[in-house]
């Protein structure tokens, strides 16, 4: 890197005060971010990536300490820097960009006053001006209509606005340093895309130093130049972007490349995981922190910790791992291609599920409207939804959030029913209402939800969860063989016999997602309904779920719906996929034919925002102006129309689209025919 | 997987009943840490023994009337002295502790039972029923607690089981208020989802469910409401409206204290002071309760 350093961090260790004693959560770090530099930090969840980005800012919890090591920012010691000497530091040279942008945002003050506050501090100038810089800033971050917008509270503008603005507040005072913790997590896709391009272009523009932190390899991969990966605590790997990713040579980087979910054609594959959770922060072992998950640990690996080696391939790469020159050589190679599931999945001819013309509006209105007779205000969230699911297939549903899709899930499974429309399970119609479906119906469908963390009752052990749901749904069943039924269940989600005694606090949240799945199982059900069953897990986690309901499907013969907004989980696990916006299905088709062209305008946007964890791909989002409509108030014609980069006039505006045929069962909700917008997409981004 | 797994070694099943157990213990060795709390416990227990054990310690009966010993100030024989009739005011005080405890006891258990019912119930149910009976509870809460006691007592007359009825009347609407917005938190959680999905009975979901996650918040608020049913049983027999005579009761002893004052006063400062020390107790209690639930339940 061509820049100087701005900052430098050698031999960090910080220690937290746990029950157990003084506990290094980050051991020996060291790292070095240039000026105009993105340093990507990933990592899993522990692995100490936010101690050590709010750490080398010396911003630290109480119970926390630095008890080796230097920070350097700007050639100034800082590791011992009193307090209100950080402050003047804080804000102006050293600024934050947190992952909760509402939560960071104050609620009583308007945007505007926010950042003036900002300069106002530091810089000392007068309030007009600091409100002139605002709303410049606010300009520079693309929030359309900015003087209007910094007079507004917090909660009334949209998510990614709000984390412009937090962007806003972090560079206002021209920091040489930004660190941006997780900006992009509790975003869209779509949106996520047009923050990362934000990013790179502000950075760019300003010569500044960036710590980018992120457990996501897509985003780490097509924004950072240079990326150190945790592990444990403890830096694994450190290497420019490029030769990170296409010659990893530590294994946890290897693998977790590998463990990404990826579109696969054949129904079969499987995704590489890494075996077993990352252990806790008072667990650590003397040897190397990934020897217990590697594929290729030997015994010295468990008794020595390895150095961190320069690989000595240019400046900055280096790698912790007793074994890297055996990778790099290619004498020890890392299985990373996809394995095979047992037993045939493919589909079955007829469908377990078809739901007709569903609709469901949300009303708003309180006690006071319903007494008042005031003109209700409804929230579409289903506009004439129609699916059908075939036996032993996935159907995947994705889309934004505010799409409908978790409303769908949730009208199909009966928990929120639809207001009307038809559900024939196993081609019988059954009742929309939970309450009216008959224990068969009710054991047919089962769930899997998307918070592993609240879908065990705290009070109840794993072997009481599951024995309850087996005996109310198979009530014919002996003692005995609901108890076989249990240890089968949890041999099939690979969990020893002995977590059936166990509590739900004392399982991590991969384990609970599995009983959560074994549950759901319990009763041999014909359709398993997964909302977003993995978006709340690790990397490396996720694809061992992932996985999970792969070989379930073919030892069950199951169907799912699984829910995500994760293309890449839906790619890989389903056979057809529905793309959702706004309450509408906008394309049907399957897995292969949705993820080709032609694709509706929307999907092909979804798509192109997804990003790719290949920094040699050139990877141009196409960026979708503005937020959703309100689904309060939907707009006429095709509801994708306004912000539909591929307009194409008075038409879209006024007259809703018909479904056109683009082959096969694929159809997509356009006014342009499907082989004009194939050879308009052949062509590239608008 | 297999590998990250402990072997499959038998491992004795904790039951919920010892997890419970273990529960119990641990919230009575953090009481044990804090000396405010301990202080709060050990009052409490004081005051439990005094009144099972009220004819062994009492040395006299409560309404025993001593001839010739009339307002005579403490002494050996007499500790708390003796009132203007010549009755043992330890003795009466010792007896007493049984009214002012038994009562509140009785209606926080009530309200405890018929408030966490409503309260489970509507905060499940949610929707137009949430909303009736909601705005009715609100209603009941609106009215000033000492004035519905004193027209009711008045018109039913007062009896232990009339006390009983109206501070049970009065502390379920409060109770049900409290579990109803704990429910909330929970109702939408996937546990209680899942029961709902295999058919479970509404009692199922609500007691076995529900139940559970909000009894850390129902013990808290039942030890609010034990000390605050201490203070209105003792308002209403200062009232004249609490058990009546020649039972002793605090409230209606610092009323006839009150007149002789200046003959005998202590007869005002040992009735007075045993409510005081029996009310400060129970909220140091309460507020160690109140500290440890609170921090469990977020820890589970």
């Amino acid at each position: 890197m061509s820049g100087k350093p701005v900052i430098q961090v050698r031999d960090l260790t910080l220690e937290y005060k746990l029950k157990s004693g003084w506990t290094p959560a980050i051991r020996d770090i060291s790292l070095t971010v240039y000026e105009g530099q993105i340093h990507g930090l990933v990592g899993e969840s522990g692995s100490g990536k936010s101690t050590l980005a709010l750490g080398l800012m010396r911003y630290m919890a109480a119970n926390a300490r630095i008890t080796a090591g230097t920070i350097l920012f700007d050639g100034q010691d800082i590791t011992h820097l009193p307090q209100n000497e950080l402050r003047k530091l804080w804000g102006k040279h050293i600024s934050l960009v947190p992952q909760d942008a509402l939560a960071a945002l104050n609620p009583s003050l308007k945007i505007g006053q926010q950042i003036a506050e900002i300069v106002r501090l530091h810089e000392g100038i007068s309030s007009a001006e600091a409100h002139a810089r605002a709303v410049e800033m606010l300009n520079q971050v693309r929030i359309p209509d900015p003087e209007q917008v910094s007079r507004r509270y917090a909660h009334q503008i949209s998510g990614g606005q709000q984390q412009r603005v937090t962007i806003a507040m972090a560079l206002i005072a021209r920091p040489k340093l930004l660190i941006l913790d997780e900006p992009t997590t509790s975003l869209d896709v779509t949106t996520q895309a047009s923050i990362i391009e934000l990013v790179r272009d502000l950075m760019r523009e300003r010569n500044a130093a960036a710590l980018y932190v992120s457990h996501d390899l897509g985003v780490v991969a097509q924004l950072c130049d240079h990326v150190t990966v945790l592990y444990g605590g403890e830096v694994m790997a450190t290497a420019p972007v490029v030769p990170l990713f296409t010659r990893p040579i530590h294994p946890y980087t290897i693998s977790l490349l590998a463990s990404l979910p990826r579109h696969t054609q054949a129904t079969e594959t499987r995704l590489r995981t890494i075996e077993g959770a990352a252990p806790a922060l008072d667990m650590r072992t003397t040897g190397c922190a990934f020897a217990a998950r590697c594929p290729a640990a030997l015994d010295k690996c468990h008794a020595a910790r390895p150095p961190l080696e320069d690989v000595g391939e240019g400046p900055d790469r280096y790698v912790r791992c007793h074994r890297w020159r055996e990778i790099a050589d290619g004498t020890l190679v890392i299985e990373t291609a996809p394995g095979q599931t047992q037993g045939d999945s493919a589909p079955l001819p007829g469908h377990v599920l078809k739901a007709h013309d569903l609709n469901k509006t949300f009303n708003v209105s309180g006690m006071f409207e319903l007494l008042t007779e005031k003109e209700r205000t409804g929230v579409r969230a289903l506009n004439d939804v129609s699916i059908s699911i075939r036996a032993r297939s996935t159907l995947g549903v994705v889309g934004e959030s505010g799409s409908g899709k978790t409303t769908l899930a949730r009208a199909i499974i009966g928990l929120e029913p639809a207001d009307d429309g038809t559900i024939d399970l196993m081609n019988q119609a059954i009742s929309l209402n939970l309450n009216g479906r008959t224990r068969d119906e009710l054991r047919q469908m089962q769930m899997i939800f998307q918070n592993p963390n609240d879908s065990l009752n705290p009070y109840r052990t794993v072997g009481d969860a599951l024995a309850r749901t087996i005996k109310r749904l198979s009530p014919d069943l002996t003692r005995d063989a609901v108890r076989a039924r249990v240890l089968s269940l949890l041999e099939a989600v690979r969990l020893t016999p002995d977590y059936a005694n166990r509590f739900p606090n004392e399982l991590s949240g991969g384990e609970k997602q599995r009983v959560g799945i074994a549950r759901a199982f319990a009763a041999q059900p014909s359709l398993v309904i997964a909302d977003e069953p993995t978006s709340a897990l690790d990397v490396s986690v996720q694809a061992v779920i992932l996985n999970l309901l792969k070989d379930l499907r073919a030892r069950e013969g199951v169907s799912y719906l699984f829910i995500s907004h994760d293309l890449r989980a839906v790619s890989y696990l389903a056979d057809w996929i529905v793309v959702m916006y706004l309450g509408q299905i906008v394309e049907v088709g399957d897995a292969d034919q949705v993820y080709a062209l032609p694709s509706h305008p929307y999907t092909e946007a979804l798509l192109s925002a997804l990003p790719t964890p290949d920094p040699t791909v050139n990877h141009m989002p196409i960026v979708l102006e503005g937020d959703p409509p309100s689904p309060r108030n939907l707009p006429t014609g095709c509801p994708f129309h306004t912000r539909c980069p591929r307009k194409i006039g008075k038409i879209c505006e006024t007259d809703a689209p018909p479904w056109q045929d683009a082959g096969g069962d694929h159809a997509i909700r356009c006014h342009i025919p499907a082989d004009e917008l194939l050879a308009i997409q052949s062509k590239g981004a608008p | 997987m297999a590998a990250t797994n402990p072997p499959a070694t038998p491992v004795p099943a904790p039951s919920i009943v010892s997890r419970g157990w273990r529960a119990v213990r641990g919230a009575f060795s953090e009481i044990a840490r804090r000396p405010l709390s301990l202080i709060g416990l050990v009052l409490v227990v004081f005051f439990i023994v005094l009144a099972l054990l009220a004819p062994v310690i009492a040395p006299y009966n409560f309404d025993q009337i001593i001839r010739g010993a009339a307002r005579q100030a403490p002494s050996a024989e007499h500790v708390f002295g003796t009132d203007m009739l010549g009755r043992d005011i330890f003795s009466r005080v010792v007896y007493g502790s049984r009214e002012i405890l038994a009562i509140p006891a009785a209606t926080t258990a009530l309200s405890l039972i018929f408030g966490a019912s409503i309260g489970l119930f509507i905060g499940f149910r949610g929707g137009w029923v949430d909303s009736i009976i909601s705005r009715v509870l609100d209603a009941l809460l609106s009215i000033p607690a000492l004035l519905l006691a004193l027209v009711m007592l008045a018109t039913v007359g007062s009896s232990p089981g009339g006390i009983i009825a109206v501070i049970v009347l009065l502390y379920t609407p409060i109770v049900a208020r409290v579990t109803r917005s704990s429910v909330l938190s929970v109702r939408s959680t996937g546990y209680v989802e899942a029961a709902r999905l295999r058919g479970e009975s509404l009692g199922y979901i609500l007691f076995q469910e529900l139940l559970p996650a909000v009894l850390p918040a129902l013990i808290v608020e039942g030890a609010l409401r034990f000390s605050y049913a201490i203070f209105l049983t003792a308002s209403l027999g200062f009232l004249g409206l609490g058990v009546q005579p020649p039972s002793p009761d605090w409230g209606r002893m610092v009323n006839e204290a009150r007149d002789s004052f200046r003959i005998t006063p202590w007869s005002l400062w040992f009735p007075t002071g045993a409510i005081a020390l029996l009310i400060i107790g129970v909220n140091l209690l309460s507020d160690g309760l109140r500290r440890i639930f609170r921090r469990e339940g977020q820890g589970l």
